[in-house]
Formats: structure tokens, C-alpha cells, sequence
């Protein structure tokens, strides 16, 4: 559709893509970009603000069930909390986040590429972003208050409620616009861009986890979208689709709900498997294990996590063959999650570890995601998850592996990336305080969340039994020291921004091709669109040829 | 490559990759087919579920309007995709008539699927409408789909007329040309979409009794 990027004139030594003076200038040189880079930025920053709204209101439901019965808030406002909680925190960062912010600066980075293949496409995405965001955030303000049915929107009482559902939900829809978008983009570049001898087998394992995760998006998000739009039709018209009252089916919502929303979350945390794959060989010294495993095993979790949907039905009404059926699938999903696990460490194995800030995120998230996917098995398996559907140790559970998973990677990439991305550095010991500080505390929040959950505590109660207020306050403790440690690792980074040292142009000794570009790159990343020899992440040999034509020359 | 940077130190040059338009247009209408995919499976689902009551719905629609729409838009496609190659054989004069002719055959469609919706409209079958309240659950799905499924689709015939509409004026200033028709390829490609969903959709409705 839209081919049209204006490749400038080739000087030889760029200014870095901040400096760049291109059409506009000021506010404008960002708002009306087309360059990856600054794309990825604006889209960080936005994300920031998003996230730092979510993390408040978690902070405030845990201090509401710091005693049992109200605390600092009345029950509707508690049901609207966890619903916004949820709702900015999957569809407004954990779903876009490690594409939209570091796909986009990284993608056409490592494949040897000036841009993405439809730069114009890109900034569109990030406006629908904005646009989905600022419904969504509306919808607070406005109609019969914030939306009180949870992210999942389940009918039949999404139709009914007073809430201003339809607009949250039509937010929601714009999302899943820009998301589709995004992932149509990077299929494109992807097949289209690659440098002269970068065959896909010589893609870094980041490009491949964007690669399987651009066709979750392409192929899940549609139908999220035909489902809230029926919601809206629903509330607006009274169709009857999925009203009980008018024959309709709300387990069929479900279906559709889940069809979409289980792999999303592989779209949430594949982009984060990619990453890790990048900082181990990196902080190991050492080519990665099994590199063509790790890149088949996305494939393998896409496709298998497209078909795992009905584990989140198994107490809704499904008949017997079809729960086992879809619990045997769930399982299967551990495979080639496994494969991945077990190549990571086998790449540690008798590495020359350096221990960065990074690695350390890295490693956390190793033991972090390696509980949430275990006790991911306990609810795949029928006769635990009876028990422990609806209750807090789901609650646990999938904060394990979103944010333990997809969060803690977020958190990682910021600090691998951040020399490369503002050619500045951060205070390293502070960092490291700051992360332990919040795997401490993140581990004692969601960690009780998991026993709460085995003893009865409901999801997205209000109130609770006196003698569970032990660990409602342990949990509770838990959440302020793991939001300190958040905010001393934002303060930290803020300072290296602002007044850090200057970033060399590789700092960690990578092997991809970001870290052959000075930091921050220039605007179009390459004086000259390298060759590429072999694979990414050999160390001690130059893969990349920087300069094909001079050295030929030469 | 030399030559391009060559060309790239002199003057800014536009960078072109039809094949990349073309392979993002393609995956654009995958996100198409799954978004109607999701009112498929509703159709499949409440047909098992009410085959009485989806029959007895079935018979108020109106066949032979059905059919006119029908051969209405497998024409257009044929005349959408005749343009493409007219155009590719430099024959602008003929493309630029070729697409006019989708553009109308669009409107004929839509005009007929107006007189259809208001002749329903006015005997009351609609959601929340008077006819409904005499009607068993399958019927009001059966309608509740038709209006949701048949109204996006006219959504996208609308959409797809005015990417005709744009590439018609493109080629009628000369930014469209035998070298250069992969936007005109592109729209082709969305219109045949529009037409292969109506065909599904015409038997599922009209047809199955």
C-alpha cells in the first residue's frame, strides 16, 4: 500500500537520529516521523505513562485488601480498578510492548535495513495506539463510570452492565488495529529487508520471536475485534448474538473471547523468549545452544498455543472430550517452552559469564517464568484446575508469567538497550539494587498470591476471611517493596538519560548488528547495507561486512 | 546496489517494493477472512443449534434480489481485474472505463441491499423490532446474523468503492501507469475479498433452506 519513504541523501559520516534535521522541526520532527527509531521511542514514552497509571491502581487494590472489609475504597470502585488494571496493562503495554518499543528500534536494525517496509504504515499504528488509548482512558470519565467487567468483558453481563462498557470496549478495538498493523509490517520487513546474505537462518533469535509473534497478531487479533465490535452492536441494538435472553449462547462469547485472547499471550511473551535468547550469548560469551531449536520452538508455540483455548473453560460447560482434548494441547505447549528453557542454560554452561545488570533480569525471569509455566500445568491438568479456577493462585499464576515473563524482559531490554538507544549510560550498582529489590518483592506479593489461592481466596474479591489477613498483609508489604524497586530502576535510568556518561559503541561486547553502529545509531542505522557471513552471535570473528563496496575496493 | 546510492547521493529517490505492498495487502486480507472467520463460526454454531427456527427465517428473504447482488458483484470483480490488465497493456482509456463500471455495478449493489433492508425494516423484523416478538430464538438469531454479517460486508463494499474510487482518480492522473499498478493490483485484490465473503454469504442466507 504505502511504499513511499524518501531515502536522504548518503553523507558520509551521519549525524546520530536525534540531531537529524529532516522536514520538520521540533515536536513536529517527532509527530509526523517516519523513522523506526523514533517511532519505537514515542512509543515507549507513551507506554511509560500507561504503565505507571496501571502499577497505581494495582498498588491501591493491594492496600484495599490490606484488612478485610473496606479499607480505603467502596466495592463498585474496587471492580472498576481491577478491570482498568487489567485492561491498560494487557491491551496498553504488555501486548504491544517489547514489538512496538524495541521491535521497532531493533528489528530493522538487526537485519541490516534502514527502516521497516512501510515506514508511514508504522507511524499510523502508533496514532491508533494513542487514539485506542485515550478511548480507553475516556471512558473513565464519561457514560456510567469506568467499565466494572473485568479485561475479559464476559457476557451476559458486559450487555447488562451500567457501566460505560462500550466505549472501554471500542478503545480496545482501535488497539487491536495497530497491532495488526505492527505485525503486518514486520512480516513484510522481515521477508523483504533482510541484508544481502542474512538468510533466515542467520537472523538474530529476537527477529524470529517477532517473526512468530506478527502472525499470532495477524491471525488471533481479527477475531478479538469482530467479538468486542458484536459486544458494542450487542449493547447498542440488542441483536440477541450472545443474550441468553434472546437464545443466545454466552459460552460461544467465550469461545470467541478465548480464541483471540490465549494467543495473546503468546504475542505478550514470545517477543521476551527473543530477547533473552539476545542478552545470554552476549553476557555468556558463548554462541547460543541450539540456536535452530530455539527458532522453531516460537514457530511450535504459536501454532499449538493458537489451538489451547479452552483451558480457560474448563469449569464454564464444555463437554468431557473436548476439556481433555484441550488439556493434552495445554501440555503440549510445555514442549517446545521447555526446549527453550533448557537451550538457555545449556548456553550458560561453561560460558565466560559477565554479570550485567541485564543478564541478572534475565536470570530472574529464568526462575520467575519457570514457576508461572509449572503451575501453568497444575490449571492445565482437569482435577487441580477445579479447584483452583477463579481463585487468587490464577492471579499468581499469570502475573508469574506476564509480568515475571513478558515485564521483567521489558526491564531487561531497557537496560541491554539503553547505551544503544540514547547513547548514554546508567549507574550500574544502582540498577542492580533495583533489581533485586523488585524480584524481592515481586516474589513475596505474587508468591503468598499462589498459597492465598490454594486456600480458597477468590479472584476479584472485594473482601476476605479474617484469618487469610496474614498474608493479604505479607502480599500487600510485598507490592511496596517491589514498586520501590520500579521506581529507583526508572529514577536510575531517568539520571543516566539525563546526565549519564557517554555510551561507547559496545558496551557488552554483542555480536548483532545494533551494537555496529555507533550509539545512537544514525538516521538511516547504515552508512552502507552490510553483508552478512553467518550466523548472529559469534564471538571473536567479524560476521558483518560494515563497508561491502570500499573493502572491495580495497 | 551502487547504482542506487549513486542515484540516493544525488537526489532523494522514492524507495519502491511492489512486491512488499503486495505481500502486505495479501496478509491485510488474512486479518479480513479471520474477521468475519469469528461470525462464521456464530452462524455454525446457531444453525446446529436452531435448524428449525434458521429454516423457517430463511424463507422470508427474497432470492431473486439475492442473486441479482450476486451476479452484480462477480461481474465487478471480473471488471476490476480486466482493468488491471487493460492498464498493464497501456490501455488507460479502457482501465479508467473498466473501473467506473465497478464503481457503478458497487452502488447497484448497495442500492438493492437498501430496498432489502428497508422492506424488512418496515415489517418490523429488525432487532427489538415488532415482528420479532412472535418469533422463536432461532429466527431472531438467524436475523440478528443476517443484519450483522450482511452489514459489515456492505461496509467493506462501501470501503472498497472508495479505494476504487481513489485509484481511478490515481490512474486518471497519470500517478498509476503500466509500470506502476501495484496500488490499482492492491485495490483489485481488496474488491475480490468484498466478493468472495458475499459468496459465502449469499448461500448460507439465501440459498439453504
Amino acid at each position: 500500500m504505502a511504499n513511499g519513504t524518501v531515502v536522504a541523501a548518503a553523507q558520509p559520516h551521519e549525524e546520530d537520529f536525534y540531531h537529524y534535521k529532516g522536514k520538520h522541526k521540533g515536536i513536529l520532527s517527532w509527530l509526523l516521523t517516519t523513522d523506526h527509531k523514533r517511532i519505537g521511542l514515542m512509543y515507549l514514552a507513551a507506554m511509560m505513562v500507561f504503565f505507571l497509571v496501571a502499577m497505581t491502581l494495582g498498588i491501591l487494590m493491594r492496600l484495599e485488601m490490606l484488612t478485610p472489609g473496606p479499607t480505603i475504597m467502596k466495592p463498585q470502585t474496587y471492580n472498576s480498578l481491577f478491570t482498568l488494571h487489567g485492561v491498560i496493562m494487557i491491551f496498553l503495554f504488555i501486548i504491544p510492548g517489547i514489538p512496538a518499543v524495541f521491535g521497532n528500534f531493533f528489528l530493522p536494525i538487526q537485519i541490516g535495513a534502514k527502516d521497516v517496509a512501510f515506514p508511514r504504515i508504522n507511524l499510523i499504528s502508533w496514532y491508533l495506539y494513542i487514539a485506542g488509548g485515550a478511548i480507553a482512558i475516556f471512558s473513565l470519565f464519561t457514560g456510567g463510570g469506568a467499565a466494572d467487567t473485568g479485561w475479559t468483558f464476559y457476557v451476559p453481563y458486559s450487555i447488562r452492565s451500567a457501566s460505560n462498557v462500550s466505549v472501554a470496549v471500542f478503545g480496545a478495538f482501535v488497539l487491536g488495529f495497530a497491532s495488526i498493523l505492527t505485525g503486518l509490517n514486520f512480516i513484510t520487513t522481515i521477508h523483504r529487508l533482510r541484508a544481502p546474505g542474512m538468510t533466515f537462518f542467520r537472523m538474530p533469535l529476537f527477529v524470529w520471536s517477532l517473526y512468530a509473534t506478527a502472525w499470532i497478531q495477524i491471525l488471533a487479533t481479527p477475531v478479538i475485534g469482530i467479538t468486542l465490535l458484536l459486544i458494542i452492536l450487542e449493547r447498542a441494538f440488542g441483536i440477541g448474538v450472545f443474550d441468553p435472553a434472546l437464545g443466545g449462547d454466552p459460552l460461544l462469547y467465550q469461545h470467541l473471547f478465548w480464541i483471540y485472547s490465549h494467543p495473546a499471550v503468546y504475542i505478550m511473551v514470545l517477543p521476551a523468549f527473543g530477547v533473552v535468547s539476545e542478552i545470554l550469548p552476549t553476557f555468556a560469551r558463548k554462541d547460543i545452544f541450539g540456536y535452530k531449536q530455539i527458532a522453531l520452538s516460537s514457530l511450535a508455540i504459536a501454532l499449538i498455543g493458537y489451538l489451547v483455548w479452552g483451558h480457560h473453560m474448563f469449569t464454564s460447560g464444555m463437554a468431557d472430550t473436548a476439556r481433555v482434548v484441550f488439556s493434552v494441547l495445554t501440555f503440549l505447549v510445555a514442549i517446545p517452552t521447555g526446549v527453550k528453557v533448557f537451550n538457555w542454560v545449556a548456553t550458560l554452561y561453561k560460558g565466560s559469564i559477565v554479570f550485567s545488570v541485564p543478564l541478572f533480569y534475565v536470570m530472574a525471569f529464568i526462575v520467575i517464568f519457570s514457576v508461572g509455566g509449572l503451575t501453568g500445568l497444575v490449571q492445565g491438568a482437569l482435577s487441580t484446575d477445579i479447584h483452583l479456577t477463579d481463585t487468587y493462585f490464577i492471579v499468581a499464576h499469570f502475573h508469574y508469567v506476564m509480568f515475571g515473563g513478558m515485564g521483567t524482559i521489558f526491564f531487561a531490554s531497557l537496560h541491554y538497550w539503553f547505551p544503544k538507544m540514547f547513547g548514554k549510560m546508567y549507574n550500574e550498582k544502582v540498577a542492580m539494587i533495583a533489581c533485586i529489590t523488585f524480584i524481592v518483592g515481586f516474589n513475596m506479593l505474587y508468591f503468598t498470591m499462589f498459597i492465598l489461592g490454594y486456600m480458597g481466596q477468590p479472584r476479584r474479591y472485594y473482601d476476605y476471611l479474617p484469618q487469610l489477613q496474614g498474608y493479604h498483609v505479607f502480599a500487600t508489604v510485598g507490592s511496596w517493596i517491589m514498586v520501590s524497586g520500579i521506581v529507583l530502576m526508572f529514577g536510575n535510568l531517568l539520571r543516566g538519560l539525563l546526565k549519564g556518561g557517554k555510551a561507547a559503541m559496545n558496551p557488552w561486547s554483542g555480536t548483532t548488528l545494533e551494537w555496529k553502529v555507533p550509539s545512537p545509531p544514525p538516521v538511516e542505522n547504515f552508512e552502507e547495507i552490510p553483508v552478512c557471513t553467518g550466523g548472529p552471535y559469534v564471538h571473536g570473528r567479524e560476521i558483518y561486512i560494515m563497508h561491502p563496496g570500499k573493502e572491495e575496493a580495497n | 546496489m551502487n547504482q542506487h546510492l549513486e542515484a540516493a547521493a544525488n537526489q532523494p529517490v522514492i524507495h519502491r517494493d511492489d512486491t512488499a505492498s503486495k505481500m502486505g495487502m495479501w496478509l491485510f486480507l488474512f486479518t479480513e477472512l479471520l474477521l468475519f472467520g469469528g461470525l462464521f463460526l456464530l452462524y455454525a454454531g446457531y444453525r446446529f443449534l436452531y435448524p428449525e427456527g434458521f429454516k423457517a427465517a430463511a424463507m422470508e428473504l427474497d432470492v431473486f434480489i439475492g442473486t441479482v447482488n450476486t451476479i452484480i458483484l462477480i461481474t465487478s470483480s471480473f471488471s476490476v481485474a480486466m482493468s488491471i490488465t487493460a492498464l498493464q497493456k497501456n490501455q488507460k482509456k479502457l482501465a479508467v472505463y473498466l473501473l467506473i463500471f465497478t464503481l457503478v455495478c458497487g452502488l447497484a449493489f448497495l442500492v438493492n441491499k437498501y430496498f432489502e433492508w428497508s422492506h424488512k425494516i418496515a415489517h418490523g423484523i429488525y432487532p427489538q423490532g415488532p415482528a420479532m416478538e412472535n418469533m422463536s430464538d432461532g429466527e431472531i438469531m438467524y436475523f440478528g446474523l443476517y443484519y450483522v454479517m450482511t452489514g459489515l460486508h456492505g461496509l467493506h463494499v462501501l470501503v472498497g468503492m472508495i479505494f476504487i474510487a481513489i485509484v481511478l482518480g490515481m490512474v486518471v492522473k497519470d500517478k498509476i501507469t503500466s509500470t506502476n499498478y501495484q496500488k490499482l493490483e492492491n485495490s483489485g485484490l481488496y474488491w475480490h475479498l468484498v466478493d468472495i465473503i458475499w459468496i459465502f454469504l449469499y448461500p448460507l442466507f439465501y440459498l439453504i433452506h
